[in-house]
């Protein structure tokens, strides 16, 4: 594990965010490490929270694995990323703005405008309208990724409906449950407040016609989505309802929600459902999930739709690149944390690069996510390479490469004991009224050895993530 | 040209629904050809829902009507008066960017033979290039009702050789996104006087983003430009996008749809003029 980055040691000695853990760590016994991993895996399944792995076969409803080794920041580290974060937050939030207005960043000549005007996430049925306190993405997760002490940078941005935000909660509640001295001994900072946050981002961005409270609710594709958990844990949280489309109906320009008590009208929808399927009336007709005449609502400002309809256009790969360009576009400031170098297939002299360096770059799809139809060069045997290599040659337009990074490791409990293994972040911003963010994230790990893969449809497992206060 | 429209719509279910939604495009746009000057559009037994301008300058009014119900009548009347601007569609407000119409459909997708159709058309100035596009999609595919349906594609409809508004529409978009020209599917209504073609009078046609001149309208079923006897309603990447209304019916057994529209010159007591009446019925 040599030339990458422990973000527990420097050199030899402990560094200061895990000196206790250090302690910890050396106090346990391997007997008393396996009992409190089976506690872990028995409390996770009695509360039921799993992850559907698509299109591998097996257990649909498998148990994400938990690991017990937390990864921590201290607090001037993570003042760096919440900043980096929330600017982030912003200028996609501008971007979304501008391209559905005057799309002035086009104009500037600052992105092409084929990227924005012909990819499929952009969605004309909004151009023109500016939704409340102009915000298109609410929870902004942005995954990080750490080469060294000071390096971070941004591998993807997720503007639409990202999900794990109940792991980060979950993990944080069974630590405590499990190692109640670690919280006395570390001055860990709380994120059992985010259902509050959410809620109260949700409520500030509720239309003009709502003269009073608004009623916020979860829209769910249904108890069969891999997320479904997560949809009806946050309900639970923040106190409002978990609806279907066929609880919601349309009607004299506002939504309404059945209830045993009569209709409710609903103020502020945050969907769990992607923009296809939210209005047969507007998208695909054949969709069951949504509401029919939803999006007319929605235009005419009756409600308010988290995330707005359309606001994938932000987080497409091929957009990514120019996320950079778009901080000093509408915030004038420099980015404060980088992206990851990135050769667009599309543009023939980064073709060429990205073809005669394959084994040494990652691959990925522009519109693919989970993991899924990726090639990691120096992990990959040279049948898989040169079957990639006529994928891109192919359809080039689809794909991106960047370096193999060197992500970061923490000590991870795995069979043999403690090893490092690698991992990734990815904290969730919310934007309403304000900008905010809770100290903390989903830290995902890859326990496979040497796996640089951290999704959980791939093998990942959660650990909980720690802010130290100063 | 002053023109008066009536367009009634009837759906009848052979459940009663437990409720419809309709979304409508049934206002002429804004434009300098045409100015309104009397609309009114009206839904049996329906509750107005919200409204507004979208992006493309179209105008959108929600509706949604309680159940039981078992018939639902549309009905759209009103005055306008028209004139030729040749096609260019000059003073229309709107926000999408011409490149957003580049985007295909599966209704509008190029096969080979679209491809060699719009190849066969092609003129190094733009202007001639649309005409010549449109001049080609005429000849390839000839009017004829009965023939394809409201699901048929460009590439089907190529195929056959024949075809309606619809057809000819979603074949020039195919062409004209094909070679580069962005391009949307427009719905309105057309007087098709004494000796005119026998079109419906509820119309369809096709409008391409031309360099150095904008949107223009091209019909290559009537092998012109939409002129004074032509209304403009909304515009879509394709016939579904841009239809005058899009709605659900909640539990309703099979849907059973008549249209009948009347465009006539106004004051007129022309007998020539009669209404033009589409009768279908289609599973729900």
């Amino acid at each position: 594990m040599s030339g990458y980055f422990n973000e527990m040691y420097d050199g030899k000695s402990v560094r200061s965010p895990y000196a206790r853990l250090s302690d910890w760590m050396a106090s346990m016994p391997a007997d008393r490490r396996l009992e409190k991993q089976a506690e872990a895996e028995a409390l996770f399944r009695r509360i039921g929270i799993t992850f559907a792995v698509y299109g591998e076969g097996g257990d649909p409803d498998r148990l994400i694995p938990f690991d017990m080794f937390p990864r921590v920041f201290t607090g001037s580290e993570w003042a760096k990323l919440e900043r980096g974060i929330k600017q982030r937050a912003r200028a996609l939030n501008a971007f979304l703005v501008d391209v559905y207005g005057r799309a002035e960043i086009v104009r500037a000549g600052r992105i092409p405008a084929n990227l924005v005007f012909q990819n499929e996430a952009y969605e004309r049925a909004v151009c023109g309208f500016v939704p409340p306190k102009g915000v298109y993405s609410h929870i902004v997760g942005v995954d990080i990724v750490r080469t060294g002490p000071t390096d971070f940078h941004v591998l993807e941005d997720n503007c639409r409906t990202p999900s794990g935000v109940s792991y980060m909660l979950e993990s944080r509640e069974m630590m405590m449950r499990m190692f109640p001295e670690l919280f006395r001994e570390n001055r860990i900072e709380p994120v059992d407040r985010y259902p509050e946050v959410l809620r109260r981002t949700l409520a500030s961005v509720a239309p003009a016609k709502c003269d009073r409270e608004p009623t916020v609710v979860i829209l769910t594709p249904g108890h069969f989505n891999s997320a479904y958990y997560e949809h009806s844990f946050l309900a639970d949280l923040m106190g409002v309802e978990l609806v279907e489309g066929a609880d919601l109906f349309v009607e004299g320009g506002f939504v309404w929600m059945r209830t045993t008590e009569g209709p409710k009208r609903v103020d502020v929808i945050y969907r769990r459902i992607d923009d296809a399927f939210i209005d047969p009336l507007c998208f695909r007709p054949d969709s069951m999930l949504g509401v029919p005449g939803l999006m007319d609502v929605y235009r005419s400002g009756g409600v308010t739709i988290c995330s707005a309809p359309g606001a994938g256009v932000a987080d497409d790969k091929a957009i990514y690149t120019y996320v950079p360009e778009m901080v000093r576009f509408y915030l004038g400031e420099e980015p404060i944390i980088p992206n990851v170098q990135t050769w667009k297939c599309a543009e023939a002299d980064d073709l060429g690069h990205v073809l005669a360096n394959l084994k040494d770059l990652v691959v990925k799809e522009v519109h693919g996510s989970g993991g899924y139809g990726m090639l990691v060069g120096p992990k990959s045997t040279k049948a898989q390479i040169e079957e990639f290599r006529e994928l891109i040659k192919a359809d080039p337009s689809n794909y991106i490469a960047q370096p193999t990074l060197a992500l970061s490791t923490t000590p991870t409990f795995v069979e043999e004991g403690i090893a490092p293994r690698h991992v990734d972040l990815r904290p969730y911003c919310l934007v309403g009224e304000r900008v905010e963010l809770v100290p903390g994230g989903l830290t995902r790990v890859a326990l496979r050895e040497g796996s640089l893969v951290v999704n959980s449809s791939q093998g990942g497992g959660v650990k909980d993530t720690w802010v130290l206060a100063e | 040209m002053l023109l008066s429209i009536d367009h009634v719509t009837t759906y009848r279910y052979d459940s009663p629904a437990r409720g419809v939604v309709q979304s409508h495009r049934l206002t002429p746009s804004r434009f300098e050809g045409q100015r309104v000057l009397g609309w009114e559009v009206t839904v049996s037994g329906g509750v107005e829902g919200g409204s507004f301008r979208d992006g493309a300058g179209d105008w959108v009014q929600g509706w949604s009507v309680k159940g039981p119900v078992e018939e639902i009548e549309v009905r759209v009347k009103g005055q306008i008066e028209t004139s030729d601007t040749a096609g260019i569609l000059k003073g229309h407000r709107e926000m999408v960017a011409p490149e957003a119409y580049l985007r295909d459909t599966p209704a509008t997708e190029a096969d080979e033979a679209l491809r060699l159709l719009a190849e066969s058309a092609r003129h190094d100035e733009p202007l001639s290039f649309a005409h010549a596009l449109a001049f080609a999609v005429a000849g390839a595919i000839a009017y004829k009702p009965g023939v394809t349906d409201a699901h048929t594609t460009a590439a089907e409809a190529l195929a056959a050789g024949e075809g309606v508004c619809q057809d000819h529409a979603h074949a020039l978009i195919a062409c004209a996104r094909d070679v580069g020209f962005p391009a949307r599917y427009v719905s309105g209504y057309l007087f098709a006087d004494a000796d005119g073609a026998p079109h419906e009078a509820a119309h369809a046609w096709a409008e391409l983003y031309v360099p150095g001149y904008g949107w223009i309208g091209f019909d290559p079923a009537n092998r012109c430009c939409p002129d004074e006897r032509y209304v403009r309603l909304g515009s879509g990447l394709d016939a579904r996008e841009a239809a005058p209304i899009r709605g659900t019916a909640r539990g309703a057994g099979a849907e059973h749809l008549e249209v009948a529209v009347s465009v006539q010159p106004r004051d007129s007591v022309k007998s020539t003029a009669s209404p033009s009446v589409a009768s279908q019925s289609q599973a729900q």
